[in-house]
């Protein structure tokens, strides 16, 4: 009698861990298909990072807009995190005022081009005033203004297998990649407020700001708003890439998402 | 003599008592869970707060705009918010699952009707009065009494899980650059996002100082017991005496 209660309870103990199991693989199949695992999935951490990125992504609407302000709530503080590139080659072009800087676009698009900054300029742009807040803590409104990067991906023509578009900034000596290189995918990489900006505040973009073209992702923490752009890519992946977690902040300990 | 004398007289109603659990397997199994989450939560928001230990009223702040709180820390920048971010955002999932499970229990078997929303005829100043009385003379509650919260428990426990906790969670919210886009009065009404984080700082501090209270309440009353009671249930002590 206790014999058959046992194996009763071992089967149905079996069956449930199984059904348990191959219910998570299916989900975990569909949460991969439709765009729900961050690249910095992996350890114990990632499991948070998964869940807050595929709630944020089911949740909130693909084009939810950030808060806009008015230009009397400017912060008249705006700091910065970081030097700008040392290069011998960003030194160049900041001494001549980055006439000769290019924007490179390549990767899964149809026409890989580069963009001079007089013709970013030519585009239609926009301006806007939103908050930014940094992880630490600290945060400040400025106005914006910049080619919104959905044009730029639409000049190149952007494939459909496309899953991310990665910024990189100058190259550096101990930095192939750039200092601070990231991703977006691509719900926040069309977004209408993901901008290229080149001016800040009514002004040329200063140079610890991210001078020549810097992202603005103003739905998302400061450091997805990477500075100092030399070249854009598009890709299927985020493997390859570093070390595959998608930007360089996992690399110290940061999420990939900062949508939080 | 006189102790037993009030048992004899209850004798049968305390042992019936006795046999059902203080403390239901889900409380029980949440509270437990819900420590975890909250030391999660408390470790790591202490390092992402070493990042920029200074608060700020409004929408925008940092070094070099007035602040209305600079604790005195040093600023860790880099490294301890970045894992401090990682265990956050892991224990406040644990703690918001756990949350809900607790939420949908508490309503379902009435045990927040119950258990943790005093009567209303408790609501009295004078009553009041007199359990504030209690506690101030460490006055120890009898076997029956002690296996209700009392009045100063359950406004406690009411102000914690229904207006702190879900304070946590709406500035926890409003300092969100994504969930703000879609619910913008959250950090709105609050002020600014800045605001948002300075009442994210106290309400936690408040929870730190719920933390130490309700433990040495807990010493007070008996630690063993206590503790006993919301791991197994079972109230040993009492049993034993009765």
């Amino acid at each position: 009698m206790s014999d058959a209660f046992s194996r009763r309870k071992l089967i149905s103990t079996g069956l449930a861990a199984a059904a348990g199991a191959s219910g998570l693989a299916v989900a975990a199949r569909l949460a991969d298909r439709y765009g729900l695992i961050p690249p910095d999935h992996g350890g114990i951490y990632g499991i948070g990072q998964t869940l807050t990125y595929a709630s944020q992504r089911i949740l909130i609407p693909q084009h939810s807009m950030a808060r806009e302000f008015n230009r009397s709530e400017i912060s008249k503080v705006c700091p910065i995190n970081g030097p700008p590139p040392e290069t011998e080659t960003y030194q160049r072009l900041l001494a001549g005022g980055f006439a000769d800087w290019r924007l490179t676009i390549d990767g899964l698009v149809a026409r890989p081009c580069s963009f001079s900054l007089t013709e970013l300029k030519g585009f239609p742009s926009r301006t806007q005033i939103t908050h930014q807040a940094c992880e630490e803590g600290w945060s400040f409104i400025a106005e914006w203004t910049g080619v919104p990067l959905s044009y730029v991906l639409n000049l190149a023509g952007v494939l459909p297998a496309a899953k991310y578009v990665f910024f990189f900034p100058f190259p550096e000596e101990s930095f192939p990649l750039g200092k601070k290189w990231g991703s977006l995918d691509m719900p926040d990489a069309r977004h209408p407020q993901t901008l290229l900006a080149y001016a800040m505040n009514g002004q040329e973009l200063p140079t610890p700001h991210g001078a020549p073209v810097r992202v603005r992702v103003p739905r998302q923490l400061g450091f997805k708003s990477l500075k100092y752009l030399s070249r854009i890519t598009v890709t299927d992946t985020a493997k390859n890439i570093g070390k595959g977690w998608g930007s360089s902040s996992p690399e110290h300990g940061f999420s990939w998402y900062g949508g939080i | 003599m006189a102790e037993s004398t009030y048992l004899s007289g209850l004798g049968s109603r305390v042992s019936d008592i006795l046999d059902s659990p203080r403390h239901s397997a889900v409380v029980r199994a949440t509270h437990w869970i819900n420590t975890l989450s909250f030391f999660g939560l408390l470790v790591s928001g202490f390092a992402i707060l070493l990042a920029h230990p200074r608060f700020y009223w409004g929408e925008a702040g940092g070094v070099g705009t007035p602040s209305i709180l600079e604790l005195q820390l040093p600023f860790m920048r880099g490294g301890p918010s970045g894992w401090g971010r990682n265990l956050h955002f892991l224990s406040v999932w644990v703690c918001l699952f756990n949350g809900l499970v607790y939420a949908i229990f508490g309503i379902l078997t009435r045990h927040f009707r119950h258990n943790l929303l005093p009567a209303k005829a408790d609501l009295a100043w004078s009553s009041i009065g007199r359990e504030v009385a209690n506690h101030l003379r460490f006055k120890r509650p009898g076997i029956e009494a002690s296996l209700a919260y009392n009045l100063l428990q359950r406004l406690t426990y009411v102000v914690v899980v229904f207006v702190v906790l879900p304070l946590m969670i709406w500035t926890g919210f409003a300092m969100s650059p994504s969930i703000v886009s879609v619910l913008p009065g959250l950090v709105t009404v609050l002020g600014g996002q800045q605001s948002a984080r300075t009442i994210h700082f106290f309400a936690a501090d408040f929870l730190v100082l719920f933390l130490v209270v309700h433990i040495a309440m807990v010493c007070l009353a008996g630690f063993k017991n206590r503790v006993a009671a919301m791991i197994t249930g079972q109230i040993t002590a009492a049993k034993d005496r009765a």
